[in-house]
């Protein structure tokens, strides 16, 4: 059993289904990466997990299994406690995600005294702790100051810190580092895979870019206009991918058309209009997710994407 | 003789009585048909370049010519007929499209005030050809920019400013906004017209490996500064400076086979504050190889690429 098992996750916005059928899963202490392009759904995904999704955004079908159990169908309360004691999420924008007019030690500890019922002392001293083990120098100084005193990498290791504060088993990371400078987002990245592995957490990395997920990730999930079209090892997918989409990212080729708007999917296979495999069957008849043993893909010539040697 | 040239550029912006060194002395060459690429990291400077090389900033000091003419010594007559020869591509395709136009009313703009470029009765079918030439359909010109996706934006964008066929384009992060599927169709647009037109670009980009793919040569720039010039190869495969092979390291491999194979330079901390840039070497806060002479003299860019003390030997 993994810890955390999406199944056949469906999100609409009002009459626009912007996740139609997501399934995927998260083994303790690995990274898996959600790769794809603004709109693909990867955000949504993360929010209906956390059970942050804004309104008119809802779930109307599928289910998020957290340790067997389904989140979807748990009262509220219950859902509180899970959220951030044992899934927590890192946004991109880290200015935005700090409130302006506190001190970063009382945001980070605010967690502290509200669910484990640390005394204020208590919970700025833990501060401290976080701050030190995302590596922001002088902590003990710094834990007083506010968020627009820090640079932008020191603010999104804030914000990992205040994730951290209740020691949660998956971590979800949007985009953690798209908003930082490359030499920071390396900072951020080292980062994030020291506190997985001391602290033997999941990891799921939602980002777009290919060269992070090669660095970072074990096992990846592809998605595209509301669905997940492709899920393997890192190694494998890198080296032969099962779907024309990813086997275009990885070519770094054009992608002739842009990305389908959601509110008007063609018909039959989403990727279709810009795929250069496409044939009669794609236009018509939506793909389903075929097993390759250990990988998966949602495409109707999979077995011949994964075997062609141009699609590499 | 070069197509434009910029000698010495320095902006400084006073910001609440304290001093912003956002370009310190930027010097360099454009050949006609060439590609200079500019990648830096944010605060290096790169954009307030792009704005000087425009005019569309004064210089503190420093001097920008075009075909050898000096662009802020020039007369506004003259001025108004380099204009055609220097347009600029933006990086945002949401602002930088008034929404109220017409596509084609957009692409047809420059012709509003140089009329001698297109005489009325061409105007239409000038319009179509350019966006026929940045792949849009010549019936686009009646719709509006929101009914565009980013990508088809920013083509948008590149047909207004290929309308007075301009010798140069300034392009600012002309593809950071875009999808990666959507990035590489407007890379490799820029590159055909390049090659149909002979067009010269400063491009100006974070993205080190976008700029490999188009540029000729790069400089890069850290707090205000070029720290290190040379071709595409000499600074990708053989850079010399600490800062250029620090941010060439960290420029995420997408390759998982080479996973800790690779050792990366990891730098610590984040690019220091233009206000009260560090003395002598501005890198040397950051840099591992930093002693005394960098914090009391200021290395400079010579007859080497690199600024710096201490460069990388070439072997």
């Amino acid at each position: 059993m993994s810890l955390l098992d999406v199944t056949d996750l469906r999100v609409a916005f009002g009459p626009t289904t912007v996740l139609s059928g997501v399934s995927l899963h998260l083994d303790p202490g690995e990274t898996l990466a959600v790769l794809g392009e603004s709109g693909s759904g990867k955000t949504v995904t993360a929010q209906a997990v956390m059970g942050i999704l804004d309104p008119p955004a809802v779930v109307v079908g599928g289910c998020v299994r957290y340790r067997g159990q389904d989140l979807l169908t748990l009262p509220e309360r219950e859902r509180r406690r899970i959220r951030g004691r044992e899934i927590a999420m890192v946004f991109q924008d880290a200015l935005s995600a700090l409130n302006p007019v506190f001190t970063v030690g009382y945001q980070i500890g605010e967690t502290l005294r509200i669910r484990d019922g640390l005394s204020r002392r208590e919970a700025l001293h833990r501060a401290v702790e976080l701050m030190d083990q995302v590596r922001i120098p002088a902590a003990r100084q710094r834990v007083h100051e506010y968020p627009h005193q820090f640079s932008g990498g020191m603010r999104q290791r804030v914000s990992i810190a205040m994730a951290l504060a209740l020691d949660p088993a998956v971590l979800i990371a949007d985009e953690p580092t798209t908003a930082l400078d490359v030499t920071v987002q390396a900072q951020i990245l080292d980062l994030l895979g020291e506190l997985r592995r001391e602290r033997t957490m999941a990891l799921m990395l939602i980002t777009h870019d290919l060269g992070v997920v090669a660095q970072v990730a074990d096992r990846i999930a592809v998605m595209y206009a509301g669905r997940v079209v492709e899920q393997a090892d890192v190694h494998q997918l890198f080296r032969a991918p099962a779907h024309p989409y990813t086997a275009a990212l990885l070519r770094g080729a054009a992608i002739s058309g842009t990305p389908p708007s959601l509110r008007d999917l063609p018909s039959g296979c989403a990727f279709h209009p810009r795929c250069r495999y496409a044939a009669a069957v794609c236009r018509t008849v939506a793909p389903s997710t075929v097993d390759l043993g250990g990988r998966s893909a949602a495409c109707h010539f999979a077995r011949e994407v994964l075997v062609e040697p141009a699609a590499r | 003789m070069s197509l434009l040239r910029a000698d010495g550029l320095v902006k400084h912006f006073a910001v609440r009585g304290r001093t912003v060194h956002a370009v310190d002395g930027v010097s360099f060459d454009l050949a006609p048909g060439e590609t200079l690429g500019v990648v830096g990291e944010s605060g290096c400077g790169k954009s307030t370049l792009a704005k000087l090389l425009m005019r569309l900033e004064k210089p503190t000091a420093g001097r920008v010519y075009v075909d050898g003419a000096d662009v802020f010594a020039m007369p506004a007559r003259q001025l108004r007929r380099l204009r055609r020869d220097v347009q600029m591509v933006l990086q945002d395709p949401y602002t930088s499209l008034n929404p109220r136009m017409t596509v084609g009313a957009i692409v047809g703009e420059p012709f509003d005030i140089h009329r001698d470029v297109a005489p009325r009765g061409d105007r239409r079918r000038l319009v179509r050809e350019l966006l026929d030439l940045v792949g849009l359909r010549p019936e686009d010109a009646d719709r509006y920019p929101h009914q565009f996706s980013g990508g088809q934006r920013q083509r948008i964008g590149i047909a207004r400013a290929l309308a007075l066929r301009p010798k140069v384009v300034i392009c600012d992060e002309p593809v950071s906004a875009l999808d990666m599927s959507i990035q590489a169709q407007v890379v490799n647009l820029l590159a055909d017209l390049q090659r149909g037109y002979g067009l010269a670009y400063v491009f100006i980009a974070h993205d080190l490996t976008l700029v490999r793919r188009l540029a000729h040569r790069v400089a890069v720039m850290y707090l205000g500064k070029v720290v290190e010039t040379g071709t595409v190869t000499e600074v990708y495969e053989r850079p010399t400076h600490p800062y250029t092979r620090a941010l060439l390291s960290a420029v995420p491999v997408p390759d998982p086979a080479l996973r800790g194979r690779l050792t990366p330079i990891r730098l610590t901390g984040e690019v220091p504050s233009p206000t009260d840039p560090p003395s002598g070497c501005r890198f040397r806060t950051r840099c591992w190889k930093a002693q005394d002479l960098c914090a009391t003299e200021e290395p400079v860019l010579g007859l080497g690429r690199a600024a710096c003390h201490f460069p990388e030997l070439l072997r």
